[in-house]
């Protein structure tokens, strides 16, 4: 009989509950993609949390970063979290044109993409993080396949990120390898960073890199728009990227439709922010100390209530 | 009449030895020609004649997506329905398997009905493997879904089961019933051909791009994209299967008055079942081929475990979720294997109660019963509980980073010899080659080794690549797989020979092979690069491991088949065992070697995308890279030069084991 009883209550709750989140516009459920890397994946389950806590409902959707903009034009897919401007500036502005994606704002999160070299090469190289430094003992990287250079490892080609321009702007004896992937890369770096041997390579911020290996960025001469353009600007006369890489916002996007179809929801994923700080501390626990995701993400919503709330009035 | 022979078996050796030579000497020196005649086309395809079809591709993508329409409805509307039709038993499936069943949308959602509980989904399947009357299966496949459990692989490995469930029947149901139809209908066969050599030799990633379009986001599209992978092998063995059925049996249904209908479903099919079910063998492996790639694009299981976890260098945990895949490979792929030998049953007899008449499946549905109602009491009865999971996860990890330290320069020594001596050298010698000259000697070898018309389909094939403009990346494919192959056939064939000759070997060994095709090569592709850095290097050794299985395997075929009479008389003239092997066995067991070299080409190339994943610079990378900028027309250009590749080279290989068959005298 107690199974019985159980269902029936979990109707009559049901009912009441559907009673009680009638104020929302739709019952369908908004669609929030998430890819593969455990940062954009805290981002979307905040967001989703809190949605489904103004009674929205809410569906987590797999989708490949760059792919995911043919599911957003057509209405497959609702929400995209984290567009990054370092890597994502191209298919938005692509997606944007057609009118049928809308920006919904920054993160408040800033990604930082830049050549990067762990703490114990400083003894090596005196001088680090300047540029110059590191060039001057490019020949400390060298591995049999690039001398006599030094061998810098870079991002997957679809990353972009002019490496290959920079190193030949700034005159550097470095030859630029590109990983496949970022396990590749961070593979690579776990690899070096055990045997305290000489790396420099692509990282980026928010990540848990930075956090588990002691390290810094490389300082270049700071990026303007018009060392991208112009190639009179900068120490090289005759070539563009002879500067560091820019930083840039991570953006939110949506279908156009969201809007019109749940004006509250829309004005809760505009007013989503997370700082930089709080999202390397989580993302640090889930994939350094092997948190779950749900957890970190229910610790940070309990402590940081008051600025949530403000989004879905 | 020896004399002719050997003069033109003198004239074959001079013909390879002088095409070689003009290949060699071209590509030596096409950069200095180019630059003393300054004729730049010589090293690249002349921009301007470039077929443009990657942009035909893509624009007639988006007129299909966007614009094409029959009238009362569009395109797409057909391909959703298809993939309403998919998801449904899909979510049925899953649900009784993990979800449970729940009325409601999103958090108003209600459970009614709880899934399977982990105790009865083992005993499902023990009860099926003592159903196809196996002790010894029972034992296998219950270690096999224990691991599962105590590893803490459950709710994925039942994600993973539950697609398996899906694109499995759907496999073998459209492979069977295109076979059928090119069992009836000759044209239809010889026009299926070829697209099924596209369907086996394209990439995955180069066609992930259309069908998330077309079928939309989520596990349908990797259900499609699975289905698609997986179906050929299906199609060609019910094809053969039916037309090998002995003419007396077809005679005979005739004699007795069969329709079309009664001949097809009850004399050739019954007949045809042995060699079907290696198809439907085939189709459940290549399904869990997939798992990874599938969880790109929305599966989940235990795919998207092993990426995630590699992604945070998490060896351990990928390297468990990684043998989830394998156990659950080892569990179907017996299961299914024992049902193909299964004798028919006993009439049952219709005046026993239902419980006497089938004492298995009463138990097993009390054994559902019990546990679906006292799991909602004991909830370790539904659930496996979490605190009683164990792991190896840290080891792996610590295994790893000891041999890195300790042995990396070592490594690091071998691999600066093999590059220096053997990878720069091939690449150059393949990346020096003029497009012109490759197109023309790739012809003449396929037509000498298999006539004209194998020549001009070889040298047509090439001209695509060349006029695609990927001739510099095609090269370099070639030159990554032939390496491959190389370092794999002198690592493989010892091994099958080994094999082939001693029956404690070939367990041992045959264990290792079949591990290493189902784990996935996400798994060691990673501890590779940590090993071995980023570069073809590493490139190179998760293709040979991957392509190992078919030397071995067709090596230790070869010589295991051969007549043992042949051996005997070699023994009788005194032979020693070196002679006996070198003179007797091992060119009697060519055919076999050629036909695993085949293959291990075949594997080779369909690993090419993978190791884009390690940052290699050939046509797997520009596939990737049409797959991560959704590029529709990038990709299916890029993937169907891969396919050219593969079909260029299966044919050529193909025809070598023919006339090596012939000369041999074997039919």
């Amino acid at each position: 009989m107690k199974p019985m009883k159980t269902v029936l209550a979990g109707v009559l709750t049901a009912f009441v509950s559907t009673g009680a989140f009638a104020g929302v516009e739709s019952q369908d459920p908004i669609k929030l993609t998430t890819h593969d890397w455990t940062g954009q994946i805290i981002t979307t389950t905040i967001m989703g949390e809190v949605l489904k806590k103004a009674g929205y409902n809410v569906e987590y959707v797999q989708a490949d970063y760059i792919a995911q903009f043919a599911g957003l034009k057509t209405g497959d897919l609702h929400v995209a979290m984290e567009i990054w401007e370092t890597t994502g500036r191209d298919a938005m502005d692509e997606a944007f044109a057609t009118g049928k994606v809308v920006n919904m704002g920054e993160t408040g999160m800033e990604a930082i993409e830049e050549w990067w070299y762990p703490a114990y090469m400083e003894e090596v190289c005196p001088g680090l993080p300047d540029w110059k430094a590191l060039n001057d003992c490019a020949q400390e990287f060298s591995t049999p396949e690039t001398e006599p250079l030094g061998r810098y490892l870079g991002g997957p080609v679809t990353w972009g990120g002019y490496d290959d321009e920079r190193v030949e702007a700034l005159g550097m004896d470095f030859e630029v390898v590109h990983a496949g992937t970022d396990a590749a890369l961070f593979a690579e770096l776990e690899s070096a960073y055990q045997r305290k041997a000489p790396i420099v390579l692509w990282l980026y911020s928010p990540h848990w890199a930075p956090a588990k290996y002691k390290g810094s960025f490389v300082k270049f001469p700071a990026y303007t728009p018009e060392c991208y353009n112009d190639p009179a600007w900068g120490s090289n006369p005759d070539a563009a990227y002879d500067c560091g890489k820019p930083t840039g916002p991570i953006w939110k996007v949506s279908w156009e439709g969201v809007e019109k179809k749940w004006p509250g929801a829309a004005k809760a994923i505009k007013a989503f922010t997370v700082s930089n700080a709080d999202m390397g501390d989580m993302v640090g626990k889930v994939d350094l100390d092997g948190a779950k995701i749900e957890d970190v993400v229910a610790e940070w919503l309990k402590a940081n209530e008051a600025e949530w709330s403000t989004w879905t009035k | 009449m020896s004399e002719a022979l050997s003069r033109l078996t003198r004239w074959a050796s001079l013909f390879w030895l002088g095409l070689f030579a003009i290949t060699w000497a071209l590509s030596t020196w096409s950069f200095d020609l180019y630059k003393a005649l300054d004729a730049r086309w010589i090293i690249r395809f002349p921009k301007k004649f470039e077929l443009p079809l990657d942009k035909w591709i893509s624009d007639a993508m988006s007129w299909l997506v966007e614009d094409a329409t029959f009238g009362l409805f569009t395109f797409r509307d057909v391909t959703r329905f298809i993939s309403a039709l998919i998801e449904a038993p899909y979510d049925i499936v899953r649900s009784l398997l993990i979800d449970g069943f729940a009325v409601g949308q999103g958090q108003q959602a209600v459970q009614v009905a709880p899934s399977l509980s982990w105790i009865a989904v083992i005993g499902i399947i023990l009860a099926l493997a003592y159903h196809a009357r196996r002790r010894n299966l029972v034992l296998l496949v219950g270690i096999c879904f224990v691991y599962l459990a105590m590893f803490g692989q459950w709710d994925s490995a039942m994600i993973t089961l539950a697609s398996v469930l899906i694109a499995v029947p759907i496999g073998v149901a459209g492979g069977l019933a295109l076979g059928i139809f090119a069992y009836r209908v000759p044209l239809a066969e010889r026009m299926m051909r070829p697209v099924l050599d596209l369907m086996q030799t394209v990439p995955v990633f180069a066609y992930l791009v259309p069908i998330l379009f077309l079928f939309g986001f989520g596990p349908v599209s990797a259900l499609v994209a699975t289905v698609v992978y997986a179906m050929p092998p299906m199609v060609r063995v019910s094809t053969v299967a039916l037309q090998s059925v002995p003419q007396e049996l077809i005679e005979a249904g005739r004699m007795v008055g069969c329709t079309q209908r009664q001949m097809m479903w009850k004399v050739l099919i019954p007949t045809a079942k042995p060699s079907l079910m290696v198809g439907v063998n085939q189709v459940i492996m290549l399904t869990l081929n997939m798992v990874i790639i599938a969880s790109m694009i929305g599966a989940g299981g235990l795919g998207y475990d092993v990426l995630t976890a590699l992604r945070r260098l998490d060896i351990g945990g990928g390297v468990e979720a990684g043998l989830a895949i394998v156990v659950m490979a080892i569990a179907l792929d017996r299961l299914s294997q024992a049902f193909a030998v299964r004798r028919f049953d006993a009439p049952l007899n219709p005046s026993l109660p239902f419980h006497k008449r089938r004492p298995l499946l009463t138990g097993i549905l009390l054994l559902v019963a019990v546990t679906t109602v006292a799991g909602l009491f004991v909830p370790p009865v539904h659930l496996y509980p979490e605190d009683l999971t164990i792991t190896t996860g840290s080891f792996w990890t610590a295994a790893i980073e000891w041999i890195n330290v300790n042995f990396f320069n070592t490594l690091e020594f071998i691999k600066t010899q093999l590059l220096t001596f053997l990878l720069v050298p091939i690449k150059k010698f393949f990346g020096g080659i003029p497009w012109i000259w490759g197109i023309l000697v790739i012809g003449l070898a396929a037509g000498r080794v298999g006539g004209w018309k194998l020549g001009l389909l070889a040298a047509g094939l090439t001209l695509f690549v060349a006029a695609s403009g990927l001739w510099g990346k095609a090269m370099t494919t070639v030159y990554l797989c032939a390496t491959s192959v190389l370092i794999a056939s002198i690592i493989g064939i010892p091994l099958g020979i080994w094999a082939g000759q001693s029956a404690r070997a070939n367990s041992v060994i045959g264990a290792f092979i079949d591990t290493l095709q189902t784990l996935p090569s996400f798994v060691y592709l990673i501890p590779v690069v940590m090993l071995f850095r980023v570069g073809d290097f590493s490139a190179m050794i998760a293709v040979v491991l991957y392509a190992l299985a078919p030397a071995v395997r067709y090596a230790a075929h070869g010589i295991r088949s051969i007549d043992a009479e042949l051996i005997e008389a070699g023994k009788v003239f005194g032979c020693t065992e070196r002679q006996i092997l070198w003179r007797i066995k091992l060119p009697l067991a060519a055919p076999s070697l050629l036909l695993g070299l085949n293959q291990t080409i075949m594997l080779a190339i369909s690993m090419l995308v993978i190791t884009a994943l390690v940052g290699t610079r050939d046509l797997g990378q520009e596939v990737y890279i049409a797959l991560t900028k959704a590029n529709t027309g990038q990709g299916i250009v890029a993937g169907l030069a891969v396919a050219f590749i593969a079909i260029i080279a299966d044919r050529i290989v193909t025809a070598l084991a023919r006339s090596s068959r012939e000369r041999l005298g074997l039919k």
